[in-house]
């Protein structure tokens, strides 16, 4: 029952991201393209409010549900990390127009290719695991 | 009721989704967790017995399963917006943006939410397929984990907690998706 908490706002998700159009191919390229302010306007829109939300968090010491301090914990600074892990996922997303949010909701509106593109990102996931190591992070 | 559903299945505007995006990261923090939806991807790995042969994925997995069961409900939510609650398939792009895609080759582009002769079992086959979906998707799993997020995880939950190592993500989540879309797809999608 602890899960069904995250079963619900997952759902919201979903319908949320299919409704506004967010999981379809053609408004990720549209966003690269920089032919409609839509994208930009949800991505925005959700960081603005994000930033409030976060600083009432901090600012009134807002405890969990299970009334633990919430601690966001800092990212460990590097540029090399996150600029060429970032180009490699944004050249991924512009080539199937989704990122894993989105995949998952496409899957429940019936596009069953895109189950290839999840277990593909699930290889790619353990590719990077396995070399890690190797990669200036 | 049935008014009720016939405004919920008009397509949203952009500033009822954004919000209700953080809303989303603020109730998962809430519940002690964080927002970040590539992490499963990486617990996908563990749960296949990934971890035998490298630490990266040897980690009690089980401590992640409410990032599944939320992977779970975007699944659902997926298919309860595409049965219940669309009133039309059709995608409100641009007219420049269905022009140019027209262009390439294109049919109809935004009568459907993908490009529908792309997103088929056969166009796997395809040099155009493979590259944009299983290429494709194996770049993201890698970049995400490489990067430590995808855009839930940095363009979201980072930049609303005016992270620095989120921003410079982002800048290069829009390298790539810049230098595919204006220099790769002009020429892989008139193959």
């Amino acid at each position: 029952m602890k899960f069904l908490k995250y079963l619900f706002v997952g759902l919201i998700f979903g319908i949320t991201l299919a409704k506004a159009e967010v999981i379809s191919w053609f408004r990720i390229y549209e966003m690269f393209r920089f032919q409609s302010f839509h994208m930009y306007g949800v991505i925005g829109s959700a960081i603005l409010i994000g930033i409030i939300l976060i600083q009432f968090i901090k600012r009134n010491n807002v405890k969990s549900l299970d009334g633990e301090p919430i601690n966001i914990k800092p990212k460990q600074f590097s540029i090399p990390r996150y600029l060429i892990g970032g180009i490699i996922f944004g050249l991924g997303w512009a080539m199937t127009g989704a990122c894993p949010g989105p995949m998952f909701i496409l899957l429940g509106n019936g596009i069953g290719v895109i189950s290839v593109v999840i277990l593909s990102a699930v290889l790619g996931t353990y590719v990077y695991g396995l070399v890690r190591n190797k990669l200036p992070h | 009721m049935s008014s009720l559903i016939e405004w919920i299945s008009q397509p949203w505007p952009w500033y009822v989704a954004g919000p209700i995006i953080a809303l989303v990261m603020f109730f998962l923090l809430y519940f002690g967790n964080t927002f970040g939806i590539s992490s499963n991807l990486r617990t996908v790995c563990s749960i296949i017995g990934g971890g035998k042969n490298c630490e990266f994925f040897d980690f009690n997995w089980k401590n992640q399963i409410w990032n599944l069961v939320f992977a779970l409900g975007l699944v659902i939510g997926g298919s309860v917006a595409h049965e219940y609650l669309s009133s039309s398939s059709e995608v409100n792009i641009s007219a420049e943006t269905v022009a140019e895609l027209k262009a390439y080759g294109i049919e109809n582009p935004g009568n459907h939410l993908v490009p529908k002769s792309l997103f088929t079992w056969e166009s796997l086959f395809s040099i155009k397929g493979f590259v944009m979906l299983v290429l494709g998707g194996f770049l993201i799993g890698f970049g995400t984990r490489y990067a430590g997020g995808c855009t839930s995880g940095h363009a979201i939950s980072g930049l609303s907690d005016l992270q620095l190592p989120s921003l410079i993500a982002v800048v290069g989540f829009f390298i790539g998706g810049l230098a595919v879309t204006y220099l790769i797809l002009p020429y892989l999608l008139t193959l």
